[in-house]
């Protein structure tokens, strides 16, 4: 989608320009921030951000309200060099880099994996922020709370995409009933629950297991110690009955 | 360049008794004023705790707040500036070379050599760790088994996915059979499903008695520790069980106690 890698078949279009045959304008309109950190090392911050403008014929002035948010948390470092900035400054120089030409689009791939809970909430107040601009973000994640933000999620797996919806519809489409056990020997009781005939799946959520029975009528047969609670299911269990064979 | 009092029996257990304060019989990381320091930037602060033998202990913390800095002293790859630790039995500072025999470490960069074989990266671990040959291969043909890669053992490591060579990497970090692993990040990148399995893997360490040391970004596996500290600009803020922390913090879940005190960081993230 980003004009990087040749498909052996089939058609993409990406703000209504052919990959193949367009990707010279494509690569004009679009921003792409790469799992692994890929500017100049060498550089440092502010070379590289005015390095990215010029090769897109712009400069760091003109679009200087669209990385504001970000780029003003790492300019009291814009001496340094790129490859001596943190993991969390890294990250941000990279997207102030990918949005200085003001793309249309902007392709995401892991821009939070390694980064701690209080950034990643930053940065996706931060995408928000984007989407108001009318930029569309395409972004790629592990964290399924980070999926739940989404307008919309694909769940991609062996190449194949399995399902693509709102998150609501996602939830809503999900065809069985969840309880949450919380116990405080959660551990011993996911593997007992694992052995019954009439577990369809069990897993650890944080404090609490995730049971879905394959017949709910029998699910007090289940000699366990705590209590069983009806829960709205997340996007992470949809994932995990998606992705369970 | 060692001085007098630094001269002291490399292989024998400093008993815990040397230390202070007292309690610690059954303390496999005891940890007292552990400072290092890069120049005028203090990134571990005095930090003190203990951690029991068998205990999965979550050490969180913003990024730059100092974790793998510590982390690194109590693996006895770097020097603490003051203060002192002991790991496994033996001091961190003074018998580093014994430390790092007793424990396993996985570290967030760097765990398996890409081109080597499943195989092959388990052989030269266990051959580091000085295990005799058919020691190695025992111990090989089981934790195939065990992870269900008995298909994969002449695969070249960079072709696996990355929820499977952080299993593969966990096992090389066990595979000596340490008192204590440290994982740093584990199962950064990893989905969920793998992310579940990768942690199955730890309970079962745990239950081997393997106490296991831990960084994670992702507070549901906050929760799954039998206690968690949360570092802050170099220091430890908070560190209890996630259920005492919750109570204590009226929240409902690890990332919202993690927002409250972690958001209260001065120091900038460099």
């Amino acid at each position: 989608m980003t004009t990087l890698l040749l498909a052996d078949s089939g058609k993409a279009l990406v703000d209504g320009l052919d990959v193949v045959r367009d990707y010279k304008e494509i690569r004009k309109r679009v921003g792409y921030m790469p799992g692994r950190f890929s500017l100049y090392q060498d550089l440092t911050v502010e070379e590289n951000l005015s390095f990215f403008a010029t090769v897109f014929g712009t400069t760091i002035e003109e679009n200087y309200h669209l990385i504001k948010d970000i780029y003003q948390q790492i300019e009291p470092f814009k001496k340094r060099r790129a490859g001596k900035l943190s993991g969390g400054m890294k990250q941000k120089l990279a997207l102030s880099c990918a949005l200085i030409h003001k793309p249309t689009v902007l392709f995401l791939d892991e821009p939070t994996t390694g980064v701690d809970p209080v950034s990643r909430k930053e940065f996706w107040e931060m995408l928000k922020r984007l989407k108001q601009q009318g930029i569309t973000i395409l972004v790629s994640t592990p964290y399924m709370d980070e999926a739940s933000l989404c307008d919309r999620i694909a769940f991609i797996q062996e190449g194949k995409i399995l399902t693509i919806d709102p998150p609501e519809k996602i939830i809503a489409d999900f065809p069985h009933k969840v309880f949450a056990v919380e116990a405080d020997n959660n551990y011993e009781i996911l593997k007992q629950l694992r052995q019954s005939e009439n577990v369809r799946s069990v897993f650890s959520f944080g404090d609490s297991l995730h049971v879905v029975f394959k017949d709910i009528s029998k699910m007090e047969n289940e000699q366990i110690n705590a209590q069983l609670k009806e829960i709205k299911p997340t996007i992470e269990d949809c994932f995990m009955a998606l992705t369970d064979n | 360049m060692e001085n007098e009092q630094h001269r002291i029996n490399k292989d024998t257990p400093i008993l815990n008794s040397q230390f202070s304060t007292v309690n610690s019989e059954s303390s496999i990381i005891k940890v007292e004023n552990l400072t290092k320091s890069f120049g005028n930037f203090i990134a571990v602060d005095a930090i003190s705790f203990e951690v029991s033998k068998g205990e999965i202990f979550g050490f969180l913390g913003a990024n730059g707040a100092g974790k793998t800095t510590a982390m690194r002293m109590l693996c006895g790859l770097s020097k603490p500036t003051s203060g002192r630790g002991m790991v496994a039995g033996f001091d961190i500072e003074k018998q580093s070379e014994q430390v790092k025999k007793n424990i396993g470490y996985m570290s967030q960069k760097f765990a398996l050599y890409d081109d080597l074989k499943v195989w092959e990266n388990l052989r030269l671990f266990g051959g580091i760790y000085g295990m005799k040959s058919h020691e190695i291969e025992d111990k090989t043909n089981i934790i195939l088994h065990d992870l269900g890669f008995e298909n994969e053992r002449n695969t070249m490591v960079k072709s696996l996915p990355l929820g499977w060579k952080q299993k593969l990497a966990f096992s090389v970090s066990i595979f000596h059979e340490p008192k204590i692993v440290f994982l740093d990040e584990p199962t950064g990148g990893v989905d969920p499903a793998a992310r579940r399995q990768f942690w199955e893997l730890i309970y079962e360490a745990a239950e081997n008695g393997i106490t296991v040391f831990v960084t994670t970004h992702y507070m549901d596996e906050a929760e799954y520790c039998d206690r968690v500290s949360i570092m802050v600009d170099g220091k430890i803020a908070a560190l209890d069980t996630p259920k005492n922390l919750k109570a204590k913090f009226n929240a409902a879940s690890m990332d919202e106690v993690f927002q409250q005190i972690a958001r209260k960081a001065i120091r900038i993230d460099n």
